[in-house]
């Protein structure tokens, strides 16, 4: 546990010093895989025999005395909407069980080119759609802090299974908070970066306007350590953006004097109980003693936020999983006809969830609502962007809380309107586009509780620097789960 | 027809053009026509999970090339939309398309239907993808057991072309989708082959009583590929429709589809039954923004459109007749201009590709486009009659030649003794043995019978097997018979 509890610096300079060999070192993950995952189950499927191959490729490279990267021979695992050449991409869907996917996405290829060693693809809710990762048609995952408790979704499998150690960082995607939340509940570094930082080439469409593919690590320094990996232009995503990207560790500095903070009044409304408001106060009062200057602001139309936000993420929705209809891949009903097949297919394939926004999305789309609910949900979404533009002009960042709760029970998310309440200070920054970061802030009655800070478009860079100097003065990142406690 | 005094027919067309693309819209795979089934596809196409569409800039500039070729509007701004329905040959259950801002707008292409111009409003022109093509097991997809799928066709880039219902005979419509076509061909837009099914129909029409102002209820028939099918469909429409109201019934508003076997027009669904596509911006592809450089850009690469074309070749004092048939394809237009390069006499030159090589051309089913005789040859060939090497009769017997065997024109006259004699001393010496031998003929001219010196003359052409210069010949028998 003490060999691979470490930031990926730690674990890269035990490979160069020669250490412990990358072999070892992947055997050292692979078993605290084994151990926790009865209790977790943070993985839908895993690649053992594959990581070790390209472990003994890195220690070869290291035995020729060949420099390895930052990345190199160090596990990571990828949310299961991210397509991985050769193994199974789910979407924790039964549509999709049997679904192998024929190419690499574009962050696998990247993680791939880096020398990372993918361990397995994690749990997630069906298509990414939920807040608990309970919706996943396999099985839930269990949040290593409070094993009766979920991870958080939809990356629940990718924050549950960094903060279990099993992995030492992971891939998530974000639509409307799916990497964010889940960090919060789960204790660790999760970013949706701007959108366009990162290509969704090979990344299984939910809303194509919102999706964006993020990272989930132990640290900061990890965080920004992967993204230089796997940011950039990639000419089959025509949204990715062309702009050069920086080297994101070159922004840690233990430094947020004169930085200007603007705090959403928004964001304390009444969903944000007491004492996780008092979390994030104190995380305030950390970073004002810090020397940077905090101030209240207002993004008045957040109210309209998580209305505006459904409407299009369903709306697109209900069109991007279209396309599983049996005809090509994935699940296929018995049926007398091609409707027949098609309704049969769709019916048995997909989960309820999933089912509500698909009905959901078609309905607003359809003649006669689509000016009253999508075309006005996009209005919301530009006044949301003007929002965020206004108080911008006046700070460098924005911080409040990742979301209103700690992790719930199992089974205690029964209401879709609650669940999808749970996204209300996550929503923002998908609908703008804008880079979000969700760190530990601290604890609630045992629980780990984060906060967000949110910054201008490709402002990656100051997120990491804001939350590095918080994290080198706080010690909430060294807060261990129980679940790893009594597994040593 | 009884009807046809009393209804008028109102018709617009959309015309789905493919365009001449070497990859399809939104992926790198090859548009070739006729490879084997599911030879050109990728992830894209098919629509794995995971893809994302790139658009094909070549695609937006044949977009906007045929935009201009049609005097459209081009959008400073446009974008694409999905359109969402569900069937098996369209690989997302959505066809990326363009709805509300159409990359075209307010063009006009001019008619001429029996020496009457007319210009009939182009309303649109929208980019989109193709979908894939159905394989049945039986005849249709109701009789048969399985159906396959081959999406090769899947993503192949589209424009769309909606035409105002300004359309008033059968005639105007055929005039309008030959010259449609024409200006894609000319324009390079597309190769235009309707054999391969690279240019497809819907025809809108109605009927109203003559003089109404008011448009009567339509119908849409879908997908006809031929001239001849939009030509037949029609007049079974108007017929179809001219029953109804003659009989008190109404028309229906509804989609209607073309049996090429039985000639006749079958309902497919009703305006009720008509699917609601929910389009929507698609998401994956930023719109387009498209200043003026980039028109002027494409502009500069336009080629001479037909009508402008036309109009030159009547100016080089061509008929009209002339000038359309010779304009009628793009090679033939571009077998005038090349062979004009080397022969300056624009009338013959048209007289001879309008008479010989195309009745020639015709017997051996062959087209300008892959014709044998280059037309430097042809070329060559008529300049040598017009300096009096050879004969016109001759001239016809060397094209045939060059036809079959591919071989210039003074070679074969070379090789074959074709040269025309036009030396005074070779000639005189005949034309003083056919006078001698045709004393009959020399005293009928002599007493004043003028026309008696054809005969001589064709005597003489006879005795070179037609190789001897006519003028000259001509010239030889008067002086002598006036000498003697
Ligand atoms: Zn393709």
């Amino acid at each position: 546990m003490k060999t691979i509890n470490k930031s990926l610096d730690g674990l890269h300079s035990m490979l160069v010093n020669k250490e412990i060999s990358c072999t070892e070192l992947t055997k050292a993950f692979i078993k605290q895989m084994h151990c926790c995952e009865p209790r977790i189950q943070a993985f839908l499927a895993t690649s053992e025999d594959t990581a070790l191959m390209r472990a003994a490729e890195v220690d070869k490279k290291i035995a020729n005395n060949e420099s390895i990267g930052p990345l190199e021979g160090l596990p990571a695992g990828l949310k299961d909407n991210i397509c991985m050449q050769g193994i199974p991409t789910t979407c924790g869907s039964h549509m999709l069980e049997s679904f192998i996917s024929l190419y690499d996405a574009t962050v696998t290829k990247r993680l791939k080119d880096a020398g990372a060693i993918v361990l397995g693809k994690l749990n997630l809710d069906e298509f990414a759609m939920g807040s608990t990762t309970e919706s996943s048609a396999f099985h839930p995952t269990y949040n290593p802090w409070d094993l009766e408790r979920v991870p958080g979704g939809s990356s629940g499998g990718s924050a549950a299974a960094v903060s279990a150690c099993e992995v030492a960082y992971s891939l998530g995607s974000d639509t409307g908070g799916s990497i964010r939340q889940p960090a919060s509940f789960c204790g660790v570094v999760g970013l949706k970066p701007t959108y366009g930082r990162v290509s969704r080439y090979g990344v299984v469409a939910v809303a194509s306007s919102l999706d964006q593919v993020g990272i989930l690590s132990k640290t900061v320094r990890d965080n920004a350590q992967v993204l230089n990996a796997i940011a950039g232009y990639d000419p089959q995503d025509s949204t990715s953006i062309t702009a050069n990207i920086p080297d994101y560790t070159q922004f840690l500095e233990n430094n947020v004097k004169g930085l200007k903070i603007g705090v959403p009044k928004e964001f304390f409304s009444q969903e944000l109980t007491t004492d996780k408001a008092e979390v994030i106060n104190k995380a305030l009062e950390t970073l004002e003693q810090l020397g940077a200057e905090i101030e209240e602001c207002s993004l008045p139309h957040m109210k309209y936020a998580m209305a505006a936000y459904y409407i299009i993420a369903m709306a697109e929705a209900s069109s991007e999983l279209a396309c599983f209809d049996g005809v090509r891949y994935g699940h296929r009903a018995e049926a007398n006809d091609m409707i027949e097949m098609f309704k049969n297919t769709r019916a048995e394939g997909f989960g309820q969830e999933v089912k509500r926004r698909i009905m959901l999305g078609t309905y607003v789309l359809s003649s006669g609502h689509y000016e009253d609910y999508y075309l006005k949900a996009q209005k919301v979404r530009t006044l949301i962007k003007e929002d965020f533009n206004q108080v911008f002009s006046k700070y460098d960042a924005l911080l409040g809380p990742t979301n209103p709760q700690t992790a719930p029970k199992i089974g205690e998310s029964s209401d879709p309107l609650a669940v999808y309440l749970e996204d209300i200070f996550t929503i923002p920054a998908n609908l703008a586009g804008l880079p979000a970061l969700s760190i530990p802030a601290g604890f609630v009655q045992g629980l780990p509780f984060g906060m967000q800070l949110i910054g201008k478009h490709f402002d990656e860079g100051l997120l990491y620097r804001i939350a590095y100097t918080f994290e080198q003065n706080t010690d909430h990142h060294h807060q261990v789960p129980v679940l790893l406690r009594e597994v040593n | 027809m009884s009807y046809r005094e009393q209804y008028e027919m109102v018709c617009g067309v959309e015309t789905h053009v493919e365009m001449a693309t070497k990859t399809k819209i939104f992926c790198g795979c090859s548009t070739e026509f006729g490879q084997g089934q599911n030879t050109q596809v990728c992830p894209g196409c098919l629509g794995l999970p995971g893809t994302l569409p790139v658009l094909n800039r070549e695609a937006v500039n044949l977009a906007i090339k045929a935009g201009l070729a049609l005097n459209c509007k081009i959008a400073e701004f446009t974008k694409f939309d999905r359109k969402n329905y569900f069937y098996p040959d369209l690989s997302k259950n959505y066809q990326t398309s363009q709805f509300d801002r159409p990359i075209c707008e307010n063009g006009w292409l001019e008619i001429n239907v029996a020496g009457e111009k007319k210009r009939i409003g182009i309303t649109r022109a929208h980019m989109e993808e193709d979908a894939g093509k159905l394989v049945h097991s039986g005849e249709t997809i109701t009789t048969s057991n399985s159906s396959g799928v081959d999406y090769n066709r899947a993503g192949m880039p589209l424009l769309e072309i909606v035409s105002e219902p300004d359309m008033r005979t059968v005639d105007e419509v055929v005039a309008y989708l030959e010259g449609l076509i024409q200006v894609m061909e000319y324009a390079g837009i597309s190769d235009c082959k309707l054999e391969q099914g690279s240019v497809r129909f819907d025809i809108n029409v109605s009927l109203r009583k003559r003089g109404s102002k008011e448009f009567g209820t339509r119908t849409e028939t879908k997908n006809l590929n031929s001239f001849s099918s939009v030509r037949r469909c029609l007049e079974y429409e108007i017929e179809r429709q001219a029953e109804l109201l003659e009989s008190g019934e109404e028309v229906i508003q509804e989609t209607r589809t073309w049996d090429e076997g039985k000639g006749v027009t079958l309902s497919l669904r009703s305006k009720e039954d008509a699917p609601d596509y929910r389009y929507f911006p698609e998401p994956n592809l930023p719109p387009i923004l498209i200043d003026k450089e980039w028109v002027e850009k494409i502009k500069a690469t336009m080629p001479e459109l037909p009508m402008a074309k036309r109009e030159r070749l009547e100016s080089l004092g061509l008929s009209e007749y002339d000038a359309v048939v010779l304009t009628a394809t793009k090679a033939m237009g571009d077998y005038f201009d090349q062979a004009l390069e080397k022969f300056d006499d624009a009338k013959t030159l048209a007289n001879w590709m309008m008479g010989d090589l195309s009745a020639l051309l015709k017997t051996n089913l062959c087209s300008f486009a892959d014709s044998p005789v280059a037309p430097q040859q042809l070329a060559t060939l008529l300049t040598l009659i017009q300096k009096g090497n050879i004969s016109g009769k001759i001239a016809k017997t060397v094209l045939e030649e060059i036809y079959n065997t591919g071989k210039n024109p003074e070679i074969i006259i070379k090789e074959k003794g074709l040269a025309q004699i036009s030396d005074e001393c070779q000639l005189e010496k005949i034309v003083l043995e056919v006078i001698s031998s045709n004393p009959k003929s020399v005293s009928d001219y002599q007493a004043g019978k003028k026309n008696a010196i054809g005969f001589l003359v064709g005597q003489v052409m006879k005795a070179t097997k037609g190789q001897a210069n006519p003028g000259l010949v001509n010239k030889l028998l008067k002086e002598r018979l006036s000498k003697e």
